[in-house]
């Protein structure tokens, strides 16, 4: 199955050596759009883009499950509240599968744990932004789940068997994410001046991140060529912003908000949306760990690891336990 | 790799099949780590199943698994390739004798 990659290890000293009909074979493979499963013969720098790429995602999920945490206790009513829980342990779920999906590459959970409670491993800068008012909860399912589903629906089709079908998982669960948000938008934007002014604050605070979700531009991006060669990556980074963006604003337009770039025209010649520039400056703050919550979140996670340690303790004593009554039924 | 920093034994793995609905096979839908089976149940059930995508679930420690290696997939494989008269196109029939 797709775990045997953990039993056996992976010599990294022995895969130096390779073979250059190997890596010829293997991209005849990917090119031809066959998937490439565990076990397979892969190169080193593949393998290592795939556990940093889902590593990275599975992280993103997990600690994402925070700024919409926040909101559970409050929730507006009960059928919002029964929605972002059900929300919140979905993404808990999307992060299990992707790590589940990283392990196939022969890394361990405890290890991709142990790197982002560290401080070593990164997630998306996203989730280092507050949820300061219910509408953000708004903004966060029509907009970053938005932008989550533009870049996840071409990662169905990755080259990576497991990472794909972990995706398929993923976005059919996503579009009810996306769907949610836009309806608490919508509510508030129905309701009072100022519920509608309180999505507008929202909207104008979460905007700029989320185009900044994509990643640096096109000119900027280290990982694309290589990603694209071996089809982990199907869009650029600028290809996928320039589509949430097409999709989104007429969103917004139909909620009647407006997106909070001045510079922001549709293109008659080419159809589409043309935004301002991006600060970039702020995406590579908020990456390097200075953003808004950042120590936040990782204090939280780390806590949260630290209090789980008895239950997971426990659960491991009574297997144990279990398992000796077992052996000794059998051997009497 | 780098060296695992905790102390806290690694929790056992397992594979998931789901059986969507009677008449179908179980099916591997993923895995998930538990410390025992009645656990690792559950763990499916909320990790697996949260949207009526099953009936009936297996789960079975990966370590218990034996697979195939992809690398030997044609000593493994390609005998079967040859032995076209297993198929039943192999065979020539009239068109007169009709569908058979």
């Amino acid at each position: 199955m797709y775990t045997q990659g953990l039993a056996s290890g992976v010599d990294t000293n022995e895969r130096q050596l390779e073979d250059a009909a190997l890596l010829q074979r293997f991209q005849e493979r990917i090119d031809a759009e066959e998937r490439i499963e565990p076990n397979d013969w892969m190169p080193e720098a593949y393998r290592r883009t795939l556990v940093r790429q889902i590593s990275q995602h599975a992280h993103s999920e997990i600690i994402g499950m925070q700024p919409e945490g926040n909101w559970i206790t409050r929730a507006p009513s009960l059928r919002r509240k029964a929605a972002l829980l059900a929300k919140v342990q979905d993404e808990c779920g999307h992060g299990l599968y992707l790590y589940a999906a990283a392990e196939t590459l022969g890394v361990a959970r405890e290890e991709m744990v142990d790197q982002l409670l560290a401080g070593k491993a990164k997630y998306s800068s996203i989730f280092n932004y507050p949820t300061l008012t219910w509408a953000d909860i708004g903004a966060i399912g029509w907009l970053v789940d938005g932008a989550a589903i533009m870049n996840q629906i071409p990662l169905c089709r990755c080259s990576y068997g497991p990472y794909a079908r972990a995706m398929i998982r993923v976005c059919k669960e996503e579009s009810f994410h996306q769907r949610q948000g836009y309806e608490i938008m919508l509510t508030l934007c129905r309701g009072t001046a100022e519920q509608k002014e309180m999505a507008q604050d929202a909207l104008n605070r979460w905007w700029w991140p989320c185009l900044m979700m994509f990643g640096p531009p096109d000119s900027a991006s280290q990982h694309t060529d290589t990603s694209t060669r071996w089809k982990i990556k199907r869009f650029t980074n600028d290809e996928l912003r320039r589509k949430f963006v097409d999709a989104t604003v007429p969103q917004a337009h139909f909620l009647g908000l407006t997106v909070p770039d001045p510079e922001l025209r549709f293109d008659e010649a080419t159809g589409h949306w043309v935004h301002g520039a991006i600060d970039w400056d702020e995406f590579k703050q908020v990456v390097a760990g200075n953003g808004p919550c950042n120590t936040q979140r990782l204090e939280r996670r780390r806590r949260t690891e630290q209090d789980g340690a008895w239950v997971r303790a426990a659960a491991r004593a009574f297997a144990e336990k279990e398992k000796s009554h077992r052996n000794a039924a059998a051997a009497a | 790799m780098t060296e695992p920093t905790r102390t806290e034994a690694a929790i056992p793995l397992w594979e998931v099949f789901i059986r969507a609905r009677n008449g179908l096979a179980h099916k591997h839908v993923g895995s998930l780590h538990a410390p025992d089976a009645t656990l690792a149940l559950q763990a499916a059930r909320d990790l697996y199943t949260r949207r009526g995508e099953g009936l009936s679930i297996w789960v079975v420690p990966s370590a218990a698994i034996t697979a195939s290696d992809p690398a030997e997939k044609g000593m493994m494989f390609e005998p079967t390739a040859s032995k076209i008269y297993r198929h039943p196109t192999f065979y020539e029939i009239p068109d007169e004798v009709g569908h058979m």
